[in-house]
């Protein structure tokens, strides 16, 4: 059946069949009949497939690694990375949320609000030169292991985020496993954070995870200025 | 500073730009006292490889003097001192394993979206080679600076010439690695594809860990008299069939190990290279690959394809099925200059290997287009360009 529709698709191989002669006009016609075969095949095999496992079962991947990642009514971003550090020494330095702004590249400052809470605030680069304040508290802490925090009502966008520390198989260090999930609000601001995240979903957590890495492995954040003021 | 800066394919201008600073606590800036035209600056020069912006300083393979350095650098000023062309960070996975060039905290964090999305994964930093590798400065310059100078740069004691230890910065360790990787075995033939600054350390690097013979390629006269002063046979294949001649010359076996010192840009005449000339010149990021398609062919069963020469995009027509039907082996990858500099500097001290036989030309830095000009153009007899800074101007 579907013989025929390669035959008249491989035009060029056609033409080469006629130029290398008897001995490969068997090679072609083999050939063709298999690949023939072979994609009835799978056309089959996904057809069946489908009906199948209409409700697959899960995988073992995040689930932010999903082709579908929202969760309700969240996007989730996140990366892990493997920083050769022990764990503890991680997460002491994340812990200290005032010195996040110094790998986190949009974050301009976080200051505690209420320390004896746990709460603090991030001064975020916004757009137009204004600045985004996200209010957030520390919603679980288990040192080494885990940091979470979530938005108080009072911050201007809903998120909450968590990074967990685990040490990596083979004596290569922590991996370290940072998940942002947000809600995105309505109006302009809603637009401009949409726009922000879902251009190139997870850009900046992975690229703040990176300068996490090259400050706790190297001492020094990598760049290619050749000035200070350029950097 | 004066610098060599790119502009645009095939124009090159040396112009004075703002000297460099101490920026991060682990660098060193360098007075560099001599800095060669690499080969593989020539893709940069040609426009082939993306990410280069008008106004990057070119160049990495340099030599120099210490003048400054950051709070944590291990060199002191006034040392002599070769910079390798991979910035590797000593720390990282990678960089513990001695593949240096694949350290993963070298190329700042923004630079490494874009290899990641070309290639799977960010690639390390290197100097003067595009933003895909970090965008960094490069040694054709007054002066560099140098991060993670407590890492890269080798010192040189005194007694050395800068042409006698300059090429520890790239070629001359990726010769080395380029036969290390064709895991050479007594008794051997090895076939190189290029005689380039490359592929001649590669032929020397060779016959030094016991190939019987090395058989070198090119078409230019002058190169092929290099590659046989330093103990190569050679084909000059306008005049021969390659593949014929190198299962004629390893008495119908073929080459043990193969190299392919050439990359992306081959010449050539062959259909293939016409074809790929057509999709590099309309910019779908094809590399040429007609070397590396005749090596492959040429390789004889169960033996080993080594490529120093650049890529830096997708093949068309890659003999999969060779490789896979002769159960070949292939090692490729910048190379871990690091991992070579201290023994390579022995041998060189020893006097094991030549390191000045094939500089052609020393101009002053202010001649560097000219230099780059005729490298490309007349590379019968400009085999090798080394700019000295500091030289007078005579033109």
């Amino acid at each position: 059946m579907t013989y025929h529709s390669y035959d008249h698709r491989t035009g060029a191989e056609g033409a080469r069949d006629a130029l290398t002669e008897r001995q490969s006009s068997l090679f072609w016609g083999l050939g063709i009949g298999a690949l023939a075969g072979a994609s009835a095949y799978a056309l089959y095999a996904a057809r069946r497939d489908r009906d199948r496992l209409s409700h697959r079962p899960a995988d073992s991947a995040p689930g932010r690694s999903a082709k579908q990642a929202r969760f309700g009514d969240y996007a989730v971003v996140g990366r892990t990375v493997t920083i050769d550090r022990p764990r503890d020494e991680l997460y002491r330095h994340w812990r200290d949320f005032t010195k996040l702004s110094e790998f986190m590249e949009n974050v301009k400052a976080v200051e505690p609000i209420d320390a004896a809470k746990d709460q603090f605030r991030w001064m975020i680069a916004g757009p137009a030169g204004t600045d985004l304040r996200v209010e957030t508290e520390v919603v679980s802490d288990k040192p080494g292991e885990e940091i979470a925090w979530r938005a108080l009502d009072s911050s201007q966008i809903d998120t909450e985020g968590k990074v967990s520390f685990r040490d990596a198989p083979g004596n290569r260090g922590t991996e370290v496993e940072a998940i942002i999930a947000y809600n995105p609000p309505a109006g302009e601001l809603g637009r401009w954070i949409a726009k922000l995240f879902q251009a190139e979903p997870a850009l900046q957590g992975r690229r703040d995870l990176k300068r996490f890495k090259m400050l706790m492995e190297t001492g020094e954040i990598a760049t290619s200025a050749n000035r200070k003021s350029d950097k | 500073m004066r610098a060599l800066t790119w502009q645009g394919k095939h124009d090159v201008r040396v112009d004075t730009v703002p000297d460099p600073e101490i920026v991060n606590p682990r660098d060193a800036i360098i007075e560099v006292t001599s800095t060669a035209i690499c080969g593989s600056d020539l893709h940069l020069y040609d426009g082939v490889i993306p990410g280069v912006l008008a106004g990057d300083i070119l160049g990495h393979e340099f030599m120099g003097r210490v003048v400054e350095t950051g709070s944590k650098s291990t060199l002191k000023k006034d040392q002599r001192v070769v910079v390798p062309f991979t910035i590797s960070c000593g720390s990282c996975f990678h960089c513990k394993k001695t593949q240096y060039s694949a350290c993963d905290n070298s190329n700042p964090a923004d630079k490494q979206d874009l290899t990641e999305k070309q290639f799977g994964h960010a690639v390390g930093g290197l100097f003067g080679y595009s933003h895909l590798t970090g965008g960094y400065p490069g040694g054709q310059a007054e002066y560099v600076r140098v991060p993670f100078s407590d890492v890269g740069p080798i010192v040189i004691p005194e007694g050395f010439d800068d042409d006698d230890v300059l090429f520890l910065s790239d070629i001359l360790p990726t010769g080395w690695m380029a036969a290390e990787n064709a895991d050479i075995e007594e008794g051997d033939t090895v076939a190189v594809w290029g005689c380039g600054p490359v592929g001649l350390f590669a032929v020397q690097s060779a016959l030094k860990m016991g190939a019987a013979q090395v058989i070198a390629i090119d078409h230019y006269p002058n190169r092929l008299n290099l590659a046989r002063q330093m103990g190569a046979k050679v084909i000059d294949y306008t005049q021969t069939h390659v593949l014929e001649a190198l299962m004629e010359m390893s008495g119908g076996h073929g080459p043990d190990a193969v190299i392919d010192a050439v990359g992306m840009e081959s010449h050539g005449f062959a259909p293939d290279t016409m074809m790929d000339n057509v999709k590099q010149a309309v910019g779908v990021g094809a590399d040429g690959g007609h070397v590396l398609r005749e090596a492959i062919m040429a390789c004889r069963k169960g033996g080993r394809v080594s490529v120093p020469g650049v890529y830096g995009g997708f093949l068309d027509k890659f003999p999969l099925g060779a490789m896979m039907e002769k159960g070949l082996q292939i090692r490729t990858g910048q190379t871990h200059v690091q991992r070579y500099t201290k023994e390579l500097l022995h041998r060189i001290a020893e006097g094991e290997i030549d390191t000045r036989f094939m500089i052609s030309h020393r101009l002053p830095l202010e001649q560097a287009a000219k230099g780059y000009h005729n490298f490309r153009f007349e590379q019968n007899d400009w085999t090798k360009v080394v700019l000295k800074p500091g030289m007078q101007d005579a033109a």
